[in-house]
């Protein structure tokens, strides 16, 4: 067991345990939050089944932001696309036997690789080419992309310039989940992208990326539009209501 | 306070995202309100001597109370979508008019205090103590917002600015830093039951005189009863429907659409207001106390049913927020809802043939409608989404000949908002209200141009007083501003015919 595996295996056990201690205390927090009034952004669906469809645009389509700027769109649509594709391409270091369908996108995957980074690259030059943007534009949204940027430069580099040996990683990689370490590949690119993953998992739910789970909690776009139907009362309001009477 | 020069900025064949002029409107503030506004409403007088930890501890307090807020302070990426949405800064190009960088002008005090990464890195994420000059920033930027929502339709996440913007203002109200304008309008409320001041007796001698002018003009006798206890209706309304120009029209419209369907209906001196500036300010219960006067009133006149006129934030108020705040109405009549627009109400008369019109006594105008931003992004008229746009349009191509739409960007749920709402409706703020009228008046210049539209219709009493005001800047004449149900006034047929 060299260093490097001790140490690695300890950083992405800390990592995640940082982001999904996190993230449940944060959506905890989102859920217990009353939201007293009705104001999803009208006009808007009147029933719970249309909130569910709104919402699966606004996930899969970026439907409000196609409607707001096109370059945007695309380029964060292709980064959050490609993303989820090279996560799932990601499952057969950690499936054994490899799912059927993780082994089905494998190409689609290598594909969405590029347009990752290509995506990422359109949403960086943004921050240095658009005047409104650059004004927003925070240090942390810059190492945000950077971050993200060298995750997939890691990644990618790994693929066509300097492989690692993938099965001693895929045995590290279960033996992270069935607590039974294997010695991780000496790769000092599979170093950096570990490093920077653990790095991204730890800050998720600390950082901006908490705009993943507040879609999902945003009143403008899951609440059903049906005030005049149905009485909508929050807790501390019904308490309010209680003391006047 | 000297106040600024008012200047209207050239009106461009399309839309130009202005170039960032930083600071343009920085010194640009409302006048405060003094002790005794402030008092009036259980504010301080004046500016508390602990004042930071006092807004710190509100805001802390509309953390727990509003997951809006802390989602929509946590969600942002600044991903830029919104950047050129917002009227005020197309009118100005001052970016913290932009609106993600004014929610950034919270967030970023947000960050510093009730987020780990802003305590431990403030640089790094943008974090900023709340300093006085933080203090004035708020000032002046979260009354350069009209809670418009156009920012919410754009955002990936549905952050709303007029959520930032609303506890902005009610941390600001805690400390002592209210507005003149809105507060002063609260009190009337409270005190008198509308946002003009006007007593009961007044009220009604207005009235009367608004009677006599329908005789006069019709040869009939319609009638604008206030406080009689068995009317099937109880209209809630804006009160600057009875007495400015051009809202009175919309009230005379209401009243010969009652009249021609024979609903009986009334007024209340107790509820003369239908608007609700304690939404502007953010405020639950100051929201609450001013809709409660509503409940009071139909039980105190057994109305049956309750009806909202034309007004956008007071329809927001009314259609999103009265049952909750003043709910449940089950003992009203359920065949109608409740509220119920007073377009609805046409809209559901024309349906049924109940009223009839001569629409060449429109043809004089060639007309286009404005979409009000709390109707148009924060309620709906009838059973459907999107309701709220075509009830209107169907009302005034029911009663004119002749209607041309705005460019699609900037009508129905895209609409551009006039300028002159969320309470910055007034004077000391003129030059914001001149420049963020400047979408709107560009898409209105277009349709003059190419169908000689000569009418803008609309159903707000905000959107009414602010473009009277605000057109002559842009070479437009105010008689173009008008109301619905003036156009439904001047067609409407009355009486054995």
């Amino acid at each position: 067991m060299t260093t490097a595996t001790v140490f690695f295996a300890l950083l992405l056990y800390a990592a995640t345990l940082l982001g999904v201690a996190g993230l449940v205390w944060r959506i905890r927090d989102y859920a217990r939050t009353p939201a007293p009034l009705k104001i999803p952004t009208t006009p808007a669906p009147t029933t719970t089944g249309g909130v569910v469809l709104r919402m699966l645009r606004e996930v899969t389509l970026f439907e409000s932001l196609f409607k707001a700027n096109l370059w945007i769109w695309l380029f964060g649509w292709m980064f959050h696309v490609s993303l989820a594709l090279v996560l799932a391409r990601h499952l057969r270091y950690f499936t054994e036997p490899v799912w059927f369908w993780v082994a089905w996108i494998q190409p689609f995957g290598l594909y969405a690789g590029l347009a990752m980074v290509a995506g990422l690259a359109g949403l960086w030059a943004r921050r240095f080419l658009v005047e409104r943007i650059r004004y927003i534009s925070t240090p942390s949204d810059h190492l945000m992309l950077a971050l993200l940027l060298g995750i997939g430069a890691s990644g990618l580099s790994m693929k066509f310039l300097d492989h690692t040996d993938i099965i001693d990683l895929k045995a590290f990689a279960l033996g992270l989940i069935y607590f039974d370490w294997q010695p991780l590949p000496a790769h000092p690119l599979l170093y950096l992208h570990l490093l920077l993953v653990a790095l991204l998992i730890g800050i998720f739910p600390y950082s901006k990326l908490l705009h993943a789970p507040g879609l999902f909690f945003s009143p403008g776009r899951n609440q059903a539009d049906n005030p005049r139907e149905k009485r909508h009362l929050a807790d501390w309001a019904a308490k309010l209501e209680k003391a006047k009477v | 306070m000297a106040a600024a020069p008012i200047t209207a900025p050239p009106l461009k064949p399309y839309p130009v995202i202005p170039i960032l002029e930083v600071g343009a409107m920085a010194g640009t503030k409302s006048f405060p309100a003094n002790a005794q506004i402030q008092e009036a409403l259980g504010f301080p007088g004046e500016l508390v001597e602990d004042w930071h930890d006092k807004a710190i501890d509100k805001l802390g307090e509309l953390l727990g109370k509003y997951r809006s807020l802390k989602v929509y302070l946590d969600a942002c990426v600044h991903c830029g979508a919104c950047t050129d949405k917002c009227h005020y800064f197309l009118g100005t190009g001052d970016p913290k008019n932009m609106p993600v960088a004014r929610q950034d002008l919270l967030r970023k005090v947000y960050r510093r205090h009730f987020t780990w990464s802003g305590k431990w890195f403030p640089k790094l994420v943008g974090a900023e103590d709340l300093t006085k000059e933080v203090l004035d920033d708020w000032y002046s930027y979260f009354h350069q917002c009209s809670e418009c929502r156009r920012c919410s339709v754009f955002c990936p996440y549905g952050i709303d600015t007029a959520e930032i913007t609303m506890a902005a203002r009610e941390v600001m109200d805690t400390i002592g830093l209210g507005t003149k304008y809105t507060n002063e309008i609260i009190g009337k409320v409270h005190k008198v039951g509308n946002n003009l001041g006007l007593p009961p007796a007044a009220l009604q001698d207005t009235l009367s005189s608004i009677e006599e002018d329908l005789k006069e003009e019709t040869g009939q006798d319609i009638r604008l009863p206030v406080n009689e206890k068995g009317a099937e209706v109880l209209l809630v309304t804006p009160s600057a429907d009875f007495f400015a120009e051009p809202h009175v029209y919309s009230l005379m419209g209401y009243a010969k659409v009652f009249h021609a369907a024979g609903i009986s209906w009334t007024l209340s001196t107790h509820a003369s207001e239908a608007a609700n500036f304690g939404m502007f300010i953010g405020n639950y219960g100051q929201m609450q106390k001013i809709a409660t006067r509503v409940r009071e009133s139909i039980l105190d006149l057994g109305a049956r049913r309750l009806v909202v006129g034309e007004c956008g934030h007071a329809w927001r108020a009314a259609y999103s927020f009265w049952n909750t705040l003043i709910g449940p109405f089950d003992f009203l009549d359920p065949n109608y809802p409740v509220p119920q627009h007073i377009c609805e109400l046409t809209y559901d008369l024309i349906q049924r043939g109940a009223i009839a019109f001569d629409k060449s006594a429109n043809d004089k105008y060639v007309v286009t409608f404005h979409d009000s931003c709390n109707v148009a992004r924060a309620s709906r008229m009838g059973n459907l989404p999107g309701g709220q746009f075509e009830i209107p349009r169907a009302i005034i191509r029911a009663v004119a000949n002749k209607f041309v739409e705005m460019y699609p960007d900037s009508i129905r749920e895209k609409t551009f908002c006039c300028g002159g709402g969320g309470g910055i409706l007034t004077d000391d703020l003129m030059d914001v209200r001149v420049k963020g009228a400047l979408p709107r008046m560009e898409a209105l210049q277009a349709v003059v141009d190419s169908d000689g539209v000569n009418f803008m219709a609309m159903i707000c009493a905000i959107c009414k007083a602010q473009f009277t005001k605000v057109v002559p800047y842009y070479k437009f004449n105010m008689s173009m501003v008008g109301g619905v149900h003036q156009l439904v006034g001047n067609a409407i047929r009355l009486g054995p015919k």
